[in-house]
């Protein structure tokens, strides 16, 4: 934890994770045609837009797991794809979406997958490895867990779990595809509030997140993709009017403020295409 | 021929045992191996009274002289011994292998045999005996039995084939691969099948070694079989860890910072060096490595270090046992190969299994 809440300054890139000019794809289909976004300590940076906007695809190209085909990604000032393997994985935790899987590992074993990047090839993991992971276990609220096989878990659970794991990797950078998609709102409440915590703790949480007003309560920022590009991004405050996302989805929202906390929250009025 | 489980039956039971229990587990297996290995030495055309057979083997051990009697220190010593150890230790190579090609390929219904190493082996060892190598003065005065080693070269070369041709198919993704050992293991049998047709004399050995078993096998056998045992063995301890992060697939264990690829090609690598081994030593026995690793799943769970230790011990028992009857279940001598004995006790048992889980689920 010590790594984390050390304070940066403002010049410094230790913590941030940048892509300029990315430019990425798969053979024959191009997903991102230039995307420039950056990430700095102790911010929860959105990432929005309609399915296939490449959402899932620029978080695989700052996880330094897909290569793209121009464009520079860099964290702590370096580029992610000169760093090695483990050397990223110090740098960067990610959560994936739920993932299918044939054998399960038991949870605590997964956990401990996060320090993997941490514990050399031969010993293996020590003491303080399995002391770091039982912790992120309990912050992530899956220590009950521990001795369940993950392929026998519920998406929510099994979500919990690979949190737990990220948070094991004392990455000072995490990556979300969808943090909390197939839960129900008091767990996703829950797991946003620990991401925001992180955040507070001097992590950069980028979240890909499809649930516009749960991005809208916790996203420092926001970046809204689409076809490839980014479509608007700025602080929350700023971008997320009735006149972007309507330009974004095709639909025109009504905004409402939240009655505690004064944050725009969009609601939905079906049939409304149409109106446009 | 083998029934193959399907892949819904194949989510592990919630039974995870906590490490005190796994531990007296793994400690039973190999207590229950070393007695194995022991107790099968009493089983025979010839018979031998247990106590003697104890002083023999006390002898080898203790190394105190005994002055028992030199037929049975033949028999038990000679013969009996490590025929024992040798389908022990090919039981277990076979299980834990099994296990990690069913770890890295991601897939339940892969075995030791998955990438055509077998099929290497087998035309290895059919053009050896095709060409008659057997008798060749000058390898039988080395003291060399040219058909293991030429099994073992045909394995080695059939799983390199089986890595370039997936290498120049798009990586080693584990479709490719797989791909890429069903087309060396059709056209190796395709060659197989054109020896037997062209050596008319020489279809009865194949058909035999191809059956798989430990007859006449000893010491010699030995000896070729430990060295890639072990340094499989030691490739596969080396990265047990990693396998559990590749079984959540190759992304994820990149995102945990693992080589993906390459930390693959190496257990690869370690389980095909223990499965070109056991077939040039012993034919191909199949079941062993899709069952056993089946069955520890169902007890232990997937975690893949107990998972490949109780596969490996499991596994040397299994083969020791099947050994025993393959060598006993004939009268007069006659032997059945290891590999029918394997086949035929494991099919149905895996049904029984199956059927069990099902009627468990309903």
């Amino acid at each position: 934890m010590t790594r984390m809440t050390r304070m940066t300054g403002t010049t410094d890139t230790t913590g941030t994770i940048e892509a300029v000019d990315i430019v990425a794809g798969y053979p024959g289909r191009e997903v991102l045609r230039g995307v420039s976004l950056a990430a700095r300590p102790g911010e929860m940076l959105g990432l929005l837009g309609p399915n296939g906007a490449g959402k899932s695809t620029l978080l695989h190209v700052l996880a330094g797991i897909h290569k793209p085909r121009s464009g520079t990604v860099r964290v702590d000032g370096q580029d992610v794809f000169a760093l090695g393997d483990r050397e990223r994985a110090r740098r960067i935790a990610v959560v994936p979406q739920r993932i299918e899987i044939p054998f399960g590992p038991r949870v605590a074993t997964v956990a401990l997958m996060g320090r993997y990047a941490h514990a050399p090839g031969f010993s293996g993991y020590g003491p303080q490895d399995e002391e770091i992971a039982a912790d992120a276990l309990r912050e992530a609220g899956a220590a009950h867990l521990a001795d369940r096989a993950l392929s026998e878990l519920s998406g929510g659970e099994q979500k919990r779990v690979f949190i737990a794991r990220a948070l094991a990797q004392r990455a000072r950078v995490m990556l979300l595809d969808e943090a909390s998609s197939g839960l129900d709102p008091a767990r996703a409440i829950e797991i946003h509030d620990l991401l925001r915590r992180k955040c507070r703790q001097g992590a950069a949480v980028v979240i890909a997140i499809h649930d516009l007003n749960l991005a809208a309560l916790y996203c420092d920022r926001m970046v809204f993709l689409k076809d490839g590009r980014v479509a608007a991004q700025g602080a929350t405050a700023e971008v997320f009017s009735k006149e972007v996302i309507a330009g974004i989805y095709e639909t025109t929202p009504e905004l409402v403020r939240h009655p505690r906390l004064g944050i725009a929250q969009a609601l939905f009025v079906p049939g409304a295409d149409g109106d446009r | 021929m083998t029934p193959r489980p399907m892949t819904s039956a194949d989510r592990p039971a919630c039974a995870h045992t906590g490490r005190p229990a796994l531990f007296a587990v793994l400690a039973g297996l190999a207590a229950l191996g070393l007695a194995s290995v022991f107790l099968a030495c009493l089983f025979g055309p010839a018979r031998v009274p247990a106590l003697a057979a104890a002083r023999v083997l006390g002898g080898v051990f203790g190394g105190g002289a005994s002055g028992a009697d030199p037929t049975l220190v033949t028999v038990v010593r000679d013969i009996r011994l490590p025929r024992a150890a040798l389908s022990w230790l090919v039981g277990a190579a076979l299980g834990l292998s099994g296990g990690v090609y069913q770890g890295i390929l991601r897939n339940p219904l892969a075995d030791p045999f998955t990438l055509g190493v077998s099929t290497g082996a087998a035309f290895g060892a059919s053009l050896a005996i095709f060409l008659g190598l057997s008798s060749v003065p000058w390898l039988t005065a080395l003291g060399l039995d040219p058909v293991p080693l030429a099994a073992l070269a045909g394995a080695m070369a059939a799983l390199a084939a089986v890595i370039a041709l997936a290498g120049t198919g798009g990586g080693t993704r584990r479709e490719t691969l797989v791909l890429a050992g069903i087309v060396t293991a059709t056209f190796l049998s395709a060659l197989i099948s054109l020896l037997k047709s062209l050596g008319e004399e020489s279809v009865a050995g194949i058909v035999y070694w191809l059956m798989g078993g430990f007859a006449g096998r000893g010491f010699g056998h030995l000896a070729l079989f430990l060295p890639y045992f072990l340094v499989g063995l030691a490739i596969i301890a080396r990265y047990s860890r990693e396998l559990d992060i590749l079984a959540l697939g190759e992304t994820q264990a990149r995102m945990l910072g693992v080589r993906a690829a390459r930390v693959r090609l190496y257990l690869l690598i370690g389980a095909s060096l223990l499965a070109a081994a056991s077939v040039a030593v012993a034919g191909v026995i199949g079941f062993v490595g899709l069952i056993v690793p089946h069955l520890v799943r169902l007890v232990l769970g997937s975690e893949h270090r107990p998972l490949l230790a109780a596969s490996a011990l499991l596994g040397g028992i299994l083969l020791v046992w099947s050994d025993v009857l393959a060598r006993t279940v004939l009268p007069h001598g006659a032997e059945l190969p290891a590999g029918v004995v394997t086949a035929l006790l494991g099919g149905p048992f895996f049904c029984l299994l199956l059927r069990g889980r099902a009627m468990g689920r309903a």
